[in-house]
């Protein structure tokens, strides 16, 4: 709610103006002031017919030109390895369904964050595997089973019984059936791979280093990071709606890089800018001045339709409507041959095609439609 | 077969089905203005449609039946219903057509047909024909959706194709009917359905049967129009039995030129060649089926024509070998025409190419403007402007008439008002001139003060090119002011830049309300100056406002240098401080308020800077000079422009009056100084070298998630970090002023402080990807090392400055990097090109409606308001509205 002087302006001026209005003008002038700056928004307003797309593309790619090649960057002395400049961008832009290096950044929930047993709270997030918790693995040739021996004291550290461990291998091993007796775990082969012998046996065994037991599937990588004056967990892995499920996390600040997994869980507008968000990280990053109102218009065209279309010719520029401007984008002969099935007609509603035909296209000054009549 | 309506052009449209065209203008009235003025544009196309061409149709728009596959007779000329017939068009000077009775480029060409002996495949639509035979009943042709469930399959299939596209169709599609013919029956008959396969690239077999083209096209012939339509074709411009070729249109002659070679021979284009092959095979294979041959040699000769005809398309195909000429060079065929950067599309449609332009080296030239641009008197005597006469400028053309194409400024063309254009020479002059009346265009030199459109490569943003008024100068080089070098991200080095000189009057209008220097100033990438004072103009500025006893006599030069010629208030002190100079050039209302490189408050009042320096921060450019965003949004962008030239000028000639040069005495230290920076560095060795050997003993501790191995090294290229920014620390407390390298660091002009320590004090450690150097040999980077050796000096920290020289080792180090960064530059240039090809592609459509809203060129809303509050960001002071100095206005 603004100020009551400000109420009239409520509907002319943007609230971030506003309230910058009411934050920094002495009360008494609030009106007079919120008219000066409404006429310097107006005057700031974008025209018809601005060809902003263009613009914010030549504003993305022109800097990318400066921008580093380098994949992996060390911000400081103890942080992850990160996708940064281009690759990163080229990757969020692409839409990527697997991005290289998917990380989390887990906010904690109060008691946890002060750093007290924090490398062991990380422990519990990190992905654990049945080779992490075994102190040995012996096969028993004679009987075909082989003996895990499992480390009470790493079992501990990871917060699992050993009862869930069993149940876990049982359940992520298969063709073995699996005993437990004190921290030995027992694997049999079922009976129908008892004949391969063996060789079965060593494969069960390397399969069995790698089964999942405890902690978040897909974080192969934690480290705890002081960031201002609390600890927080940074991963390498991305499994967002695993992490939520656990009750230290604090779910309203932790994020994912990975975009596609925002958008599965919150939707498409936290999507859209979670894009944002993630461009801006890498510009910045790279000493690079963009403004924000250029990215977002990219995060915009990509999440406009409800999916993430990645800017390629399967994504946003498959759903022009203008076969001429696809054809002239990748793959032209595919573009007229499925248009031809169709009997698609190209109304010239766009740029690249009247370029083609030498005719003006509708924006800018092609914008206006004006026939003057000539008097008889 | 031929899969694009290639008529686009209004005359072929009327025959061939679709273009529709917008006549703007009453017919009587356009044939007026055609006589007056040819170029004018009267009809616009305002649709293109694509279909399938259908065999009558082929038939109906050819002109002539092609028979035989020789070219020319005896005598050179073409041959009668050959590649060549003169029906197909012209392509010889002095000609005229035989079917439209038009000359050398003004028939387009016309296309004619061959009839095939028997059908064959058009490659191009493999996968649908296959699609089809599988979807369809081998007897009745019907679709093999159960009855009860094709009511429905319309609505459903539609929507998909609406929100997923053509391919998730067609998956639908045979999802659909792999539901009604469970266990391979034929929902219609019970019968069972032999399985269609397809034996690449043109064959389809049944079972184990193969099925002939004309089989097939039986086949797709029975397919009514509903199913078709069901099915995503549209029967009206598509009929199946169309992509089974029974006539192929043969391109007209215009499409496909012979060239002549210097010894007078012919040789053909590769559309020329492909199509004699076609119609050599298909004459023997009607003379073998007329002949009656054996099945077997008609079955090779109809599959020899099967592979000319898909070579025809495309020769690129996977499974087939591709024609080639005889010296073993793959034939560029249709497909090869259209693809890729080099193609049609790309390369002749959406990129075009220009008259009237010029390029050459540039240099620079302060004197110039802002918004001029140098061209040489050899230039300007090549590039013209059109201009009109009428009766008050007769007299005034009529001198550059007379003045004929050799002398400066003459003319070179007189256009009739029949379009017919006369070369201005000494013997035609005199004629031309008696000629000359109202009516008449006369193409006079390029003089000073027209408009021509400016552009540097790679043109990566609109401030590439940009609109500059003409100055004529002698010399060869194109000049331009080194203040907007930035937009163009030029340098003198070399460069070359490009010159458009626009011939109408709305683009000239139109370049120099939308494109002049002045409307470019703010960038819309960031809405800060991008133009700004380089180099000599800043570090003048800088030492400038840091003098504060000039003579008045000193300032009276300065400022009449820059074309201030109101001296009084600088007549009769004694001493004036370049704080007063440079305060002359301000409008006397302007207030600012900002900070100098340094940190230290920079203020302006009521048009008098009071304090601080002038820097980058203040008149630079690339988003740097604040104070000339703040100039140009309170006084507009002409005056702006007018008055960073004087600032610009006010520094080089400071300069000029003060002296300045730098050289290698520059990166001179004191001895005191050395002996700080060897100390500094023989301590940031010696800590290391504790750290080594911590390490090697075990005592070393690993920092959290890192081996001891990685902490060691961070450890180390922390420490050696520290050691460089120690050695700066040195250098900034020994260099004064007097040092102009530091004078040019400190005004932000060259160099950094980085660059700095190099020279003088210490290179510093050479990273790889963000570690020490630890390739090469096994164990050591070079041969000279100990293995496992880890101490600075071997992992390429390099400890002497560029000044003092580096040893062999540590150049070694040296040039590994730079060649690094060669690499990284050289692989990311196509990467970021490609992905602003992507990004301009994908976005071009965009625009802001009137509403407001941003939306794409179907009318799809994108953002409700740009940028979620409607600023145009040129518009903008960094993307905000200033607030707070409006509130401090008041």
């Amino acid at each position: 709610m603004v100020h009551k002087d400000l109420a009239e302006f409520e509907d002319k001026l943007p609230l971030k103006l506003l309230q910058e209005i009411e934050e920094l003008a002495p009360a008494a002038k609030l009106k007079k002031i919120a008219k000066k700056v409404l006429e310097e928004y107006e005057a700031a307003k974008i025209d018809a017919g601005e060809a902003v797309g263009l613009v914010s593309a030549e504003s993305i790619g022109e800097p990318g030109t400066q921008m580093t090649l380098n994949t992996f960057h060390f911000a400081g002395v103890a942080e992850m390895n990160v996708t940064m400049g281009l690759p990163r961008i080229i990757e969020i832009l692409d839409g990527r369904k697997s991005i290289k290096t998917p990380n989390m950044e887990i906010y904690l929930k109060s008691p946890y964050n002060k750093g007290k047993d924090i490398r062991e709270i990380a422990l519990r997030v990190k992905e654990t595997s049945l080779g992490d918790v075994a102190k040995e693995f012996s096969l028993n040739i004679g009987d075909l089973t082989i003996d895990v021996v499992l480390d009470e004291a790493t079992v501990k550290l990871v917060d699992a019984t050993f009862d869930e461990i069993a149940k876990a291998v049982e359940k992520g091993l298969t063709g073995v059936s699996v005993k437990r007796s004190g921290n030995v775990l027992t694997l049999k082969l079922k009976e129908k791979d008892e004949t391969k012998g063996l060789n079965e046996l060593y494969r069960v065994k390397e399969r069995a280093k790698d089964v999942y037991v405890k902690g978040v599937k897909g974080v192969t990588q934690v480290l705890p990071v002081k960031r201002q004056e609390e600890f927080i967990i940074i991963t390498a892995g991305s499994n967002l709606k695993k992490v939520f499920e656990l009750d230290f996390v604090d779910t309203d600040r932790t994020v994912t890089n990975d975009i596609h997994e925002i958008r599965d869980l919150f939707g498409i507008e936290a999507a859209r800018q979670a894009i944002i968000d993630e461009l801006f990280k890498v510009i910045e990053t790279q000493g690079l001045n963009v403004d924000i109102r250029h990215i977002m218009l990219v995060a915009d065209t990509m999440t406009a339709g409800g999916e993430i279309k990645g800017i390629t010719r399967y994504g946003v520029v498959s759903e022009k409507a203008s076969v001429l401007a696809r054809a002239s984008f990748e793959t032209p002969i595919k573009h007229v041959i499925n248009a031809s099935l169709k009997g698609e007609v190209d109304k010239l509603n766009s740029v690249v095609e009247n370029v083609m035909l030498n005719q003006t296209g509708p924006l800018g000054t092609g914008l206006p439609r004006l026939v003057a009549k000539r008097e008889e | 077969m031929a899969k694009k309506n290639e008529a686009v052009e209004e005359k072929t449209a009327e025959g061939v089905q679709e273009v529709v065209e917008r006549t703007v203008d009453k017919e009587q009235f356009s044939r007026e203005r055609m006589e007056s003025m040819t170029h004018y544009v009267y009809k616009q196309v305002s649709s293109v449609v694509f279909g399938v061409l259908s065999p009558k149709m082929i038939k109906k728009m050819a002109s002539a039946k092609i028979v035989t596959p020789e070219l020319y007779d005896k005598e050179g000329y073409p041959v009668d219903g050959g590649l060549m017939d003169v029906r197909l068009g012209v392509i010889d000077p002095g000609l005229r057509c035989k079917t439209c009775g038009a000359k050398l480029k003004e028939c387009i060409g016309h296309f004619g047909y061959i009839e095939l002996a028997r059908p064959v495949v058009h490659v191009k639509f493999v996968s649908v024909i296959l699609d089809l035979l599988r979807a369809t009943c081998p007897e009745t042709g019907r679709l093999l959706i159960a009855p009860e469930k094709l009511a429905k399959a319309k609505g459903h299939l539609d929507k998909i194709e609406e929100e997923e596209g053509q391919a998730e169709r067609r998956k639908a599609v045979k999802a659909l009917v792999a539901q009604s013919c469970r266990g391979g029956k034929n929902p219609f008959t019970g019968n069972k359905l032999e399985k269609v396969s397809i034996e690449k690239p043109t064959g389809f077999v049944e079972g184990d049967r193969r099925l002939s083209p004309i089989e097939v096209r039986a086949r797709l012939e029975k397919i009514p129009d509903e199913d078709l339509e069901i099915f995503g074709l549209n029967p009206n411009t598509a009929r199946p039995e169309w992509m089974i070729l029974t006539v192929l249109p043969i391109p007209p002659v215009t499409v496909r030129p012979s060239i002549t070679l210097e010894s007078g021979e012919r040789s053909e284009d590769d559309l020329t060649h492909k199509l004699g092959d076609i119609v050599r095979i298909n004459q023997r294979l009607f003379e073998n089926i007329n002949a009656g041959a054996p099945e077997i040699i008609i079955e090779d000769l109809w599959d020899l024509l099967q592979y000319h005809v898909t070579t025809f398309f495309d020769n690129d195909v996977a499974q087939l070998p591709p024609a080639r000429h005889r010296s073993g060079q793959p034939l560029k065929t249709i497909s090869e025409r259209i693809k890729s950067k080099e193609g049609r599309i790309r390369h002749n449609l959406a990129g075009k190419r220009t008259n009237f332009c010029a390029r050459t080296v540039i240099s620079p030239d302060p004197y110039l403007a802002l918004d001029e641009v140098g061209v040489p008197k050899i230039i300007a005597m090549k590039l013209s402007v059109p201009e009109t006469v009428n009766d008050w400028n007769m007299e005034y053309l009529k001198k550059f008439v007379q003045r004929g194409p050799q002398e400066y400024p003459g003319a070179n063309y007189v256009v009739r008002p029949d379009g017919k254009k006369k070369r201005i020479t000494e013997e035609t002059k005199e004629a031309a001139l008696e000629e000359l009346q109202p009516g008449y265009v006369v193409e006079r030199h390029l003089m000073d003060g027209d408009i021509a459109i400016f552009n540097r490569q790679p043109s990566l943003h609109r401030m590439s090119m940009m609109c500059h008024r003409v100055r004529v100068l002698p010399g060869r080089t194109l000049r331009l002011n080194p203040a907007v070098c930035n937009p163009y991200n030029a340098d003198f080095d070399g460069d070359e830049m490009n010159l458009h000189i626009p011939q109408t009057e709305e683009s000239r209008a139109e370049a120099e309300i939308l494109m002049q220097v002045q409307t470019q100033l703010i960038s819309p990438r960031y809405g800060l100056s991008v133009i700004g004072c380089i180099h000599d103009a800043i570090t003048g500025n800088y030492l400038l406002s840091k003098k504060d006893d000039l003579t008045p006599q000193q300032a009276m030069l300065l400022l009449a240098a820059v074309g201030i010629t109101d001296l009084l208030k600088v007549a009769g002190k004694k001493k004036i401080s370049g704080k007063e100079v440079f305060s002359m050039l301000l409008p006397e209302d302007f207030n600012y308020k900002g900070v100098s490189r340094s940190g230290d408050p920079v203020v302006i009042k009521d048009g008098k800077l009071i304090e601080g320096t002038v820097d980058t921060k203040a008149i630079g450019g690339e988003g740097e000079g604040r104070l000339l965003r703040l100039l140009h949004k309170q006084y507009g962008p002409a005056r702006t422009i007018k008055i960073l030239h004087q600032i610009a000028n006010l520094g080089i000639e400071y300069l000029m009056l003060s002296g300045f040069t730098t050289g290698i005495a520059d990166e001179d230290l004191p001895k005191e100084a050395t002996n700080q920076i060897d100390d500094l560095l023989h301590k940031a060795e010696e800590d290391v070298a504790l750290l080594i050997k911590q390490f090697k003993e075990g005592s070393l501790e690993a920092f959290p998630g890192r081996s001891v191995a990685e902490t060691l090294e961070m450890k180390i290229l922390e420490r050696l970090n520290k050691a460089r920014n120690e050695c700066g620390k040195v250098i900034r407390q020994f260099i004064t002023d007097k040092n102009n390298a530091a004078v040019m660091m400190f005004s932000g002009s060259r160099g950094s402080i980085t660059s700095l320590i190099q020279m003088s004090a210490c290179v510093g450690q050479q990273a790889l990807r963000g570690k020490r150097i630890d390739k090469g040999y096994s164990g050591r980077t070079l041969s000279c090392f100990k293995k496992g050796d880890l101490s600075p000096e071997s992992r390429g920290f390099i400890l002497n400055s560029l000044k003092k020289g580096i040893n062999p080792k540590e150049f070694f180090f040296f040039a590994m990097t730079g060649r690094d960064s060669l690499m990284d530059t050289a692989l990311r240039t196509p990467k970021s090109g490609y992905l602003y090809r992507r990004l301009a592609n994908a976005l071009q459509d965009l625009k802001v409606e009137y509403d407001g809203t941003v939306r794409d060129a179907s009318g799809r809303i994108i953002q409700f308001a740009y940028g979620e509050d409607g600023v145009d960001v040129s518009r903008s002071e960094n993307g905000k509205i200033d607030v707070k100095r409006i509130v401090e206005l008041e």
